[in-house]
């Protein structure tokens, strides 16, 4: 992220965040009626706090135990080719079969849509899920594929020149989600 | 981070380049553990083996290796090629490049043969072994290996028992756990033994049981049975008594030292077979983690940019 970025506006601040994410949980649990079969998986990084977090919040509520797994999508990206200096890859962790399970993805922004088609191949290679939602934090538009969310946090228009921070606790030390921008 | 477009040997890469194969290795891994063993990263990529010197193993993990991660591979084994016929190093490799190749992996008897390629051609190189300079990903798997029993590389005793003198895997072995900050030791008779090779900062002993004292790893090389036409020890047998492995001998170093080998062993001269199949062997996981180590450096090598 270029230093020149200055913060434009704060759309989330922590007690935003909880509450979006707790209504998110609310919303799994209603749109799924209930939570058998429920596994989320969280995409690298900041997916997986939320993905972690969603869980807790679904425990608090059904008082059911919902596993999370952890999804690296690096290896399935399509812009490998065209990137100067190849991204870390992390760790892919998925302690459970996906087959015939109700798969939800968390991330925290969707953007142009391709970070989610690479990481629906992804869970594909892992098996057959009965079905695949999305959840995000930010929709902040701009779709370059016919991919849409179905649990979304906050929508937010914004310019192809922005950019959309969002820090975690437990990654960044910090909670908010930000628009940052030149001048 | 800095982008290396040649693996040659570990004698010049960083720390941080090392630890970026290892942790990316550590992904790798995960792949090649799932029922689907396979993902579209080099689709499109050519990864050609070029191998002077017979080869299972090395060649099949790195053919298996660029398999998982979708490239296209070409086997060339100077047996059953235009070698035979009397083609140079030179044009056998600026002909596999013209017809569109972005990894050439080579073992070659002569060391610095990969060092040249890279003068040769724009495709990546790979050091699959050079005569007896260097054999990286070898090194590298045994890093990777190591750190993921033990957690971590810094302070441990690691011991490298044999033919010291015609093994690229112990130069290679040397170079890495000393900049990962371990302390090393060789061993072996003093005919296998070069006379340099304390200048690496390795502790040299011609006795295995003060070698392995307190030891955290013992590395067994394989002992080539045609060096002993060589004259370079006086039988099997006294090799075998002398500087094997066995039980009690494993006994000497810490109770939970791990046992390693580059393979193929030699069961009954440098380790016993109790030895080999003991808990304290990880051999058959080196090779499983030699499919990840070569994932990780092809992944780093040809994934990105125009390879």
């Amino acid at each position: 992220m270029s230093e020149k970025m200055r913060q434009k506006a704060q759309i989330l601040d922590k007690e935003g965040i909880r509450r979006v994410l707790v209504r998110i949980a609310h919303e799994i649990i209603e749109r799924n009626k209930g939570t058998e079969k429920i596994a989320l998986i969280g995409i690298q990084r900041r997916g997986v706090p939320l993905a972690n977090r969603l869980s807790g919040y679904i425990r608090e509520i059904e008082n059911k135990e919902i596993p999370v797994g952890v999804l690296d999508i690096t290896l399935y990206r399509d812009d490998l080719t065209t990137l100067a200096h190849q991204p870390i890859l992390r760790r892919t962790e998925v302690p459970f079969p996906v087959k015939n399970q109700k798969i939800i993805l968390v991330d925290d922004v969707i953007y142009t849509g391709r970070t989610i088609r690479a990481a629906m191949d992804a869970i594909m290679d892992l098996g057959r899920p009965n079905i695949i939602q999305l959840a995000v934090l930010v929709d902040r538009g701009h779709r370059e594929l016919p991919i849409r969310a179905d649990y979304i946090g906050k929508s937010t228009p914004t310019s192809g020149k922005e950019i959309v921070a969002v820090r975690l606790q437990e990654i960044d030390g910090q909670e908010g989600v930000f628009i940052l921008g030149e001048g | 981070m800095v982008q290396k477009k040649n693996l040659i040997g570990l004698e010049h890469i960083d720390v941080h380049e090392i630890e970026l194969i290892l942790d990316t290795a550590v992904a790798m891994k995960e792949i090649v553990s799932r029922p689907v063993r396979k993902v579209p990263t080099l689709r499109g990529r050519t990864i050609t083996n070029l191998f002077y010197e017979p080869s299972t193993r090395t060649r099949t993990s790195f053919e298996l290796a660029a398999k998982f991660l979708n490239a296209d591979v070409i086997n060339i084994s100077s047996s059953a090629s235009s070698v035979v016929k009397g083609e140079c190093l030179k044009d056998t490799a600026r002909t596999i490049e013209a017809m569109g190749t972005d990894v050439v992996i080579i073992r070659h008897p002569m060391a610095g043969a990969a060092n040249l390629l890279t003068g040769w051609i724009g495709a990546s190189v790979v050091n699959a072994g050079d005569g007896a300079h260097e054999h990286p990903t070898q090194g590298l798997l045994d890093l990777f290996t190591i750190r993921e029993k033990k957690g971590v590389l810094n302070g441990l005793k690691i011991v490298i028992v044999g033919d010291i003198l015609h093994s690229r895997v112990a130069r290679s072995n040397i170079w890495g756990f000393l900049k990962m900050g371990a302390s090393v030791s060789v061993c072996g008779p003093a005919t296998m033994l070069p006379a340099d090779i304390g200048r690496t900062g390795a502790a040299v002993y011609c006795n295995i049981n003060e070698a392995i004292k307190d030891a955290d790893v013992i590395i067994m090389l394989r002992i080539q049975l045609e060096r002993q036409k060589a004259g370079l020890f006086p039988s099997l047998r006294e090799y075998a008594r002398l500087f094997g492995l066995n039980r009690e001998r494993l006994s000497l170093a810490k109770k939970d030292a791990l046992v390693m080998h580059p393979g193929p062993m030699n069961r009954g001269i440098e380790i016993s077979g109790e030895v080999a199949d003991s808990l304290q062997s990880v051999i058959n996981e080196q090779v499983t983690n030699g499919v990840a180590v070569r994932m990780a450096v092809l992944y780093l090598l040809a994934g990105g940019g125009d390879a």
